[in-house]
């Protein structure tokens, strides 16, 4: 594995990934606030959060990126299409099993089925993320192809 | 954790049985567009529009039916239902439980009463005045320190008539009278914001100055009227925006420029940015003071040399010369501000004053009243007890004033209600020296017998009726209230009311 070579791709694909997430938003093509989602892992404080959550999304991109070499690796193909493709398939399972899975972990969601309780009083992400806004798979889809897509191009195999 | 915006709503059975009905019926676009509501089982329904998310919980619950949601039951002696609706435009929303609602409206209480405390004034009518400084607080935008006009539009000024304006904008017009109620009740932080927003709103028109802007500080946006609403009463248009956006009204550079004076001779400092646009402006009613304008009551008419105008383009002069005077404003032409400022002065003297009838009027070289001339001794141009300004209010309270002791702004046609603040100018003037105190006194209880049970006020009231006229609550007229309560209290102590005036403003 080329380590030096992961270090660089997986930090240029996940600022690339941050950054499209936040055009997103920014756009109003989510309402979804990833840094802050993150964040109120840690605290409640809304600007304490989005900052926790801004540091925690660049290492956990970064850190999941070395999943993608593992695959580049095994397979001895590492460019932009199949990168694309990892980074399609990372997205679904991010939205759908990742966004289902989420009011189990996060420590402040809540679930439709119990409601708010005093330490739960996030929104939940709903099916595919869809209570984030209805154009939220899109902003998913497309910031984690592009991210696959560069870590694909980048990456030189060992 | 808290949500974005939020409002609460908390019903309380205090005796015997209640049936309650609940209905929850959003409409978008002004009435045009029904919303979807979607149920999210224990979260409460849940309606996506534009780019936020909105949120209704409640403590029974609510039955659907397309874009309406329903809810009955009964409440017996010391039960309560609670309600919460938030809007927010960032996700993951925070959904407080409903269980701490009423810890929280108990908060929201604490915090209102410490605020309303902090009120410096143990004059004459001190509630009706944190009334009215409560109103003026919830009508300001906090985030940007905007205060807008009034939170509703095209209330009508006659009712089934076509006098209905949307109000819901900043208009910089009330900024010296606002400004001065805030600094004269302690509320620095809040004068001190407007002030601020006021400069940042007019920053990319500086030194031109726009009559009105959002609470964003962006210009307001395009009038039109709205096709499906019929109207308060059958009151149509509907107006949303306001097309007086576009007007010239030179008065607004002498209530910007008094405002930001009136906060620098209290002790505020003006700093390098504020003293360049208030040169500025100067500079610019220097050039632009002999153009016609649409005034303060912004007529949809051509423009006019309007006295009152005229009035506000000397005292913008006035108080620059005085700002520069007392060192507080460096860099200024004061030489070309104070030969602009003799000139206005005597034209206003001369052709603002008609001869004939004894009384300044609406328009230059003109024989039409007005009541915003009652606010020429407010600015300090003239005396409140000199013989012009007697003699113009006793034509003023003959030709505008009502037997029942209410004032039109000007002789209108389509008739519509009397005037709020300007009854509170004129109970000001009298207290400024137009009047006894006695007289002032008299005629603010006749005032405040008008405010409805909530000691609020619309813009207009209804001779006769006293019914509330026009965009509700008015924060306008809550400026008059305080005014008119500072003034009087100022005048039983004995003490200047106008500091930047000391010559002038009292008889």
């Amino acid at each position: 594995m080329n380590w030096l070579s992961w270090i660089f791709s997986g930090l240029v694909a996940t600022l690339a990934l941050s950054t499209l997430l936040a055009t997103s938003y920014g756009l109003g093509l989510t309402r979804m606030n990833i840094p802050y989602l993150l964040g109120t892992f840690v605290t409640p404080n809304r600007e304490r959060a989005r900052l926790y959550g801004f540091i925690a999304h660049v290492f956990n991109g970064w850190a999941f990126s070395i999943l993608y070499v593992f695959i580049f690796q095994a397979t001895h193909r590492a460019n932009w299409r199949f990168g694309l493709l990892l980074g399609l398939a990372h997205g679904l399972f991010a939205l759908t099993v990742g966004m289902s899975l989420l009011p189990s972990l996060h420590p402040r969601m809540a679930s439709e089925r119990n409601g708010p309780v005093a330490q739960r009083q996030l929104e939940p992400p709903g099916f595919m993320a869809l209570n984030y806004g209805y154009q939220t798979p899109l902003s998913v889809f497309l910031s984690h192809a592009v991210f696959g897509a560069i870590l694909g191009s980048l990456y030189r195999l060992a | 954790m808290v949500p974005d915006h939020e409002i609460l709503r908390r019903m309380v059975c205090t005796s015997g049985e209640m049936e309650i009905e609940t209905e929850f019926v959003p409409r978008a676009n002004y009435g045009e567009k029904i919303p979807q509501i979607r149920e999210s089982g224990k979260l409460g329904l849940r309606i996506d529009g534009g780019r936020g998310v909105y949120w209704l919980r409640s403590s029974i619950p609510m039955r659907v039916v397309e874009g309406s949601a329903f809810a009955r039951t009964s409440l017996c002696a010391g039960q309560s239902l609670l309600f919460s609706f938030s809007y927010a435009r960032e996700s993951p929303t925070v959904l407080p439980p409903l269980e701490q609602i009423p810890q929280r409206i108990d908060l929201c209480v604490d915090w209102w009463r410490q605020w309303a405390g902090q009120a410096r004034y143990d004059g004459d009518f001190r509630d009706e005045v944190l009334r009215s400084a409560l109103t003026l607080k919830l009508l300001s935008f906090t985030p940007s320190g905007a205060i807008i006009a009034a939170p509703t539009t095209s209330l009508p000024e006659h009712i089934g008539g076509s006098l209905n304006w949307d109000y819901r904008y900043c208009w910089l017009r009330d900024a010296s009278l606002t400004v001065r109620a805030l600094l004269e009740l302690g509320y620095w932080e809040e004068a001190t914001h407007f002030l601020d927003w006021m400069l940042h709103a007019t920053h990319l028109t500086q030194p031109e100055l726009r009559v009105l802007y959002t609470v964003f500080g962006n210009p307001a946006p395009r009038e039109w009227e709205s096709k499906t609403l019929r109207g308060y009463r059958g009151s149509a248009p509907v107006r949303i925006g306001n097309a007086a956006r576009n007007q010239l009204q030179l008065d607004v550079y002498g209530e910007v420029v008094d405002a930001a004076a009136q906060y620098a001779f209290r002790g505020g400092t003006l700093d390098r940015e504020t003293q360049k646009a208030l040169i500025g402006f100067g500079n610019y009613v220097v050039n632009h003071w002999q153009l016609p304008d649409q005034g303060i009551w912004e007529p949809r008419i051509k423009p006019r040399h309007h006295t009152h105008s005229r009035l506000l383009c000397w005292t913008a002069l006035d108080r620059l010369i005085l700002l520069c005077d007392q060192g507080k404003l460096t860099g200024a032409p004061v030489n070309e501000y104070k030969r602009h400022c003799e000139a206005i002065r005597r034209e206003i003297a001369d052709r603002g004053w008609n001869e004939r009838m004894q009384t300044y009027v609406s328009e230059l070289d003109g024989d039409q009243l007005d009541s915003s001339l009652l606010l020429l001794s407010w600015y300090g141009f003239e005396k409140a007890g000199s013989s012009r300004m007697r003699s113009t209010y006793r034509a003023i309270r003959n030709q505008l004033g009502t037997q029942d002791g209410l004032l039109y702004r000007y002789p209108a046609q389509p008739q519509e209600g009397t005037f709020a603040i300007c009854s509170f100018w004129e109970a000001e003037y009298l207290a400024l020296g137009g009047g006894t105190m006695e007289e002032t006194d008299r005629l603010m209880r006749t005032l405040l017998d008008r405010r409805n049970d909530l000691g609020l006020y619309g813009e207009e009231i209804e001779a006769g009726t006293g019914h509330a006229l026009g965009n509700f609550p008015q924060a306008f007229t809550h400026v008059g209230l305080i005014g008119a309560a500072l003034s009087l209290s100022q005048r039983q102590r004995g003490e200047q009311q106008l500091a930047h005036r000391p010559e002038s403003a009292t008889a």
